[in-house]
């Protein structure tokens, strides 16, 4: 097999892992916070519960999230040499204060968790809400440079060679605000879909003792809440990014949408398969003129197909399958939240029948697929190019050998370490069940 | 100018990761080492130090690798040639013994099982890393076509690999015992004091016959730096006074009872680590890998190291008082020292 391919199989099975832990690190963290608040708001301890169980959840995921954005770091700079080489020219600042988020968010921690019986409630809540601020900034600075490798500013090339370097121009890039917004918000709505669907999987169970009911009905409500405001953010916001690559990445708006003639009144195709040949989508739903409308605000809007560009730079075409589930999750999302907190609200039954729970269960699984559709779509979207316009991925590309051997090694270590994950989960909170939690309660406030 | 202070940023970087990672790994060795024994509580002290301050640790790494290509660019393309198998090993280690760690809290049924993992796998992380540093220096790797290659062969025959791995075992060892001598005091742990003395007393000197046998074993194999080494005899000669002195504080008298001075001891040992770090780096120059790549050619543009400088600048500027808390949280707070309940939070 080729290097290149190697190489981008390699790095991408490695982020597609990271991505897993890290959004549970960025959404877990700041639903602690908001536990924690609702703790002393309401004075009830059963958030203080909520709060010290996640805590340790998060403490389980970050035995795997650091050493893994640890591989991450190091292979971005051995796999994509050539990128780092402009990167380091050119937008080497996030990365530098990323780092400084790192730093915030491991220090604070491990305050919040090992010095919790030290501290006052005020200096409890202020240091959870450092580390949720941490892990939210790393989050966006990362995202940062991919938002770069899509829209890169802030440098000129002059015989090859970059000068006049603006470094808080290429920070301030055109995609940064939008692809910022979008990735904190749907790892946030992920973070609150897993949590609902545990909540429901235990609500699920036959003779929980009313204790237990409270309290699970309690950690779902919260996260059905949170997660209701932001999936209708995330789907806001994903709106935002598809503008932005209409203004700033036209061919991926156009791969996404499987639109090959550049046209005004262009329709919106869900699922089917573009079609080169017959130059349109096969086998989907068109709704005409919803493509324009969208991207532009008018059904008279132009907007341009994949035929303005030569062949050799259109993003492989499957983008778009990718594109539609990642869109049709988060409309899901949003109708099952809202369906469950309407149903609540009209039937002011506090129970929910199996017939609620069993989708809630299915929406957490389902919410770490958006995101990692959303990861491949973005990345495989802006194939065959690096940095967007300005390298392609085969220059970017370690020439090393030996690859192929790495590659089957970290998937067979990734696939183990996420079984050993899970079942330390299942173990540990087994062993540590509620009923203990309440009656420690008196310790713990 | 602007490659040697970003060489020294990056030396600084490396010098306290290399603390850090020593002593982390090394505590994660001494509570595989001592598990279940009643008769000291050598382990929980070394799972004391570790639980608040692994992830911490590891930005170090992360801080150094960001550094080091934010810095120099241009080095990465020979970096990632060769460096892909070294440090692939590593970054495997890196996340078994990470996940291994935090797991081992978790699951008391396979607690001993999952620290001896955790606890094997970190010991060999520093020796894996100091054998990255003969290929760097040179006559290891070769060149077809642009691209580098490491020659297996004479690395793997080579003993100058076996004696960097031994010294990056000694000195991580050494280094932890001495650190955890004196945590363990901080704790009123004088038995554990005199474990992690006694280790540190048969350690030192190991630590430092290896040093002199990398450097002796690299002769045939890398004879430029060598020589330059010796033209920074005086800085090895000084380090070498600063190693005994603070060996000796082992032994000097003191208030709290036991022999030995071991706060005294880990301060000159740091600055002895410094000091034959910063001469060894020193001698390194100006290459970042010997004969074809110097700092001056792998060195970012002026605007970039510019606004690189005062990021850091100012990042350490706001990290240095949180450093200074967590310290006083969990290196000097009696409460969490002597809490016996610490093992259920985590
Ligand atoms: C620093 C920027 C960056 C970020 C935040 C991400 N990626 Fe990416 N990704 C790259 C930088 C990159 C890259 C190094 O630039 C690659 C290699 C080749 C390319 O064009 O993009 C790439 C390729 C790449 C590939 C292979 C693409 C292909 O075969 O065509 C996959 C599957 C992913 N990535 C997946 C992800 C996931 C799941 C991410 C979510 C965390 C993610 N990427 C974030
Ligand atoms: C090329 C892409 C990426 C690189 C190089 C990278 C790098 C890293 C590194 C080095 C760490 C470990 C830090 C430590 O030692 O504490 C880490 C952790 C983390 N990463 Fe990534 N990362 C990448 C992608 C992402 C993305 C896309 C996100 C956002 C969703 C993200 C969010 C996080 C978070 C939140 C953590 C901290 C884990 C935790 O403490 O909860 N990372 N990453
Ligand atoms: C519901 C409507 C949604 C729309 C219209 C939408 C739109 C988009 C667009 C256009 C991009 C590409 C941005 C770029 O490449 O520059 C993107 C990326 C992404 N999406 Fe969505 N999205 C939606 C829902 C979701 C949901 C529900 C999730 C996850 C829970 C999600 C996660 C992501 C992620 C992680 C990325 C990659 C980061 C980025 O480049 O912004 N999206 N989305």
């Amino acid at each position: 097999m080729d290097n290149v391919l190697l190489a981008r199989m390699l790095f991408g099975s490695s982020l597609i892992f990271h991505i897993i832990f890290a959004t549970l690190g960025v959404g877990l963290t700041l639903m602690i916070l908001i536990a924690e608040i609702l703790r002393v708001v309401r004075k009830d301890n059963d958030y203080g519960i909520l709060a010290k169980r996640w805590t340790k959840a998060v403490a389980i995921l970050l035995g795997v999230a650091i050493p893994s954005g640890t591989i991450v770091a190091v292979m971005l700079a051995l796999l994509w040499p050539g990128l780092i080489e402009v990167v380091g020219q050119v937008i080497a600042l996030p990365f530098t204060l990323e780092i400084f988020a790192f730093f915030f968010e491991a220090l604070f921690l491990s305050i919040y968790v090992y010095a919790a019986s030290r501290l006052s409630s005020t200096m409890r809540i202020i240091s959870v809400f450092f580390v949720a601020l941490g892990a939210t900034a790393s989050a966006v600075l990362i995202t940062n440079v991919q938002s770069w490798m899509n829209t890169p500013t802030g440098f000129s090339i002059v015989n090859g060679d970059i000068t006049d370097v603006r470094p808080w121009e290429a920070v301030l890039n055109p995609a940064f605000g939008y692809t910022a917004i979008h990735v904190a918000s749907s790892a946030y709505t992920a973070t609150a879909f897993v949590v609902a669907s545990y909540a429901a999987y235990q609500l699920l169970k036959p003779n929980l003792k009313q204790s237990e009911k409270t309290y699970h009905r309690k950690g779902l409500m919260m996260a059905l809440i949170f997660g209701a405001i932001t999936s209708l953010w995330t789907a806001t916001n994903g709106h935002h990014s598809a503008v932005g690559l209409h203004h700033n990445v036209p061919v991926k708006l156009a791969a996404a949408e499987g639109l090959f003639e550049t046209q005004s009144n262009a329709p919106l195709s869900i699922f089917g398969t573009p079609d080169p040949e017959a130059n349109r989508v096969v086998g989907g739903i068109e709704v005409p003129g919803m493509l324009s409308y969208l991207a532009t605000g008018s059904t008279d809007g132009v907007v341009v197909g994949l035929n303005e560009y030569p062949r050799d730079e259109w993003p492989p075409l499957f983008v778009h399958t990718l594109f539609n589930i990642m869109v049709g999750i988060g409309s899901a999302l949003i109708a099952l939240s809202f369906g469950a907190l309407a149903y609540r609200i009209f039937f002011k039954k506090r129970e929910y029948p199996n017939w609620v729970l069993i989708p809630l269960v299915a929406s957490g699984p389902l919410a770490m697929l958006g995101i990692e559709t959303g990861w491949i779509f973005a990345c495989i979207g802006r194939q065959p190019w690096t940095i967007y316009g300005i390298q392609r991925t085969a220059e970017a590309a370690t020439k090393s050998a030996n690859l192929g051997t790495f590659f089957v090694i970290f998937i067979s270590l990734y696939g183990f370490l996420l079984v050993v994950t899970a079942l330390v989960m299942r173990y540990y909170f087994r062993r540590n069940p509620l009923i203990k939690e309440f009656e420690n309660q008196t310790t713990t406030v | 100018m602007e490659a040697n202070v970003a060489i020294v940023v990056i030396w600084l970087f490396l010098f306290l990761y290399a603390l850090g990672g020593a002593i982390d790994f090394g505590a994660g060795f001494w509570s595989m080492f001592y598990f279940g024994r009643k008769d000291t509580t050598a382990a929980s002290i070394a799972n004391l130090y570790l639980n608040p301050s692994w992830k911490v640790t590891n930005v170090f790494l992360v801080l150094f690798v960001v550094a080091l290509v934010g810095f120099f660019p241009h080095a990465a393309f020979a970096l990632g040639s060769f460096m892909i198998v070294p440090v692939s090993f590593v970054l495997i280690l890196l996340i078994i013994r990470s996940a291994f760690m935090v797991y081992s809290y978790s699951v008391q049924k396979y607690t001993k099982l999952f620290t001896y993992i955790s606890g094997i796998t970190g010991l060999l992380i520093p020796a894996l890393m100091l054998s990255i540093l003969p290929i760097i220096i040179g006559g290891f790797v070769e060149i077809v076509g642009g691209n580098h290659y490491i020659l297996y062969d004479r690395l793997l025959s080579s003993p100058t690999l076996y004696a960097h791995i031994g010294f990056g075992l000694a000195a991580e060892l050494f280094l932890s015992s001495l650190f955890l001598s004196d945590y363990a005091r901080e704790a009123k742990a004088m038995e554990t004091y005199e474990v992690y003395r006694k280790n540190a007393i048969i350690l030192g000197p190991i630590m430092l016959s290896m040093a002199v046998a990398a450097t002796m074993t690299l002769m045939p194999e890398a004879m430029w730096m060598v020589e330059n080494m010796a033209r920074q005899w005086h800085l090895f000669a000084l380090s070498l006074v600063v190693f005994s002195i603070g060996y000796s504080a082992l032994w000097w008298p003191s208030k709290k009872g036991r022999v030995g001075q071991p706060r005294v001891a880990v301060l000159f040992m740091v600055a002895q680590i410094g000091l034959a770090s910063f001469a060894y780096g020193w001698a390194h120059m100006p290459y970042i890998v010997y004969p074809d790549l110097t700092i001056y050619e792998a060195v970012t543009n002026k605007q970039m190291y510019l606004s690189l400088l005062w990021g850091y600048a100012i990042g350490m500027a706001i990290l240095v008082p949180l450093f200074y808390w967590f310290w006083r949280l969990f290196l000097k707070d009696k409460r969490y020292l002597t809490d016996k309940k610490v093992d259920d939070v985590r």
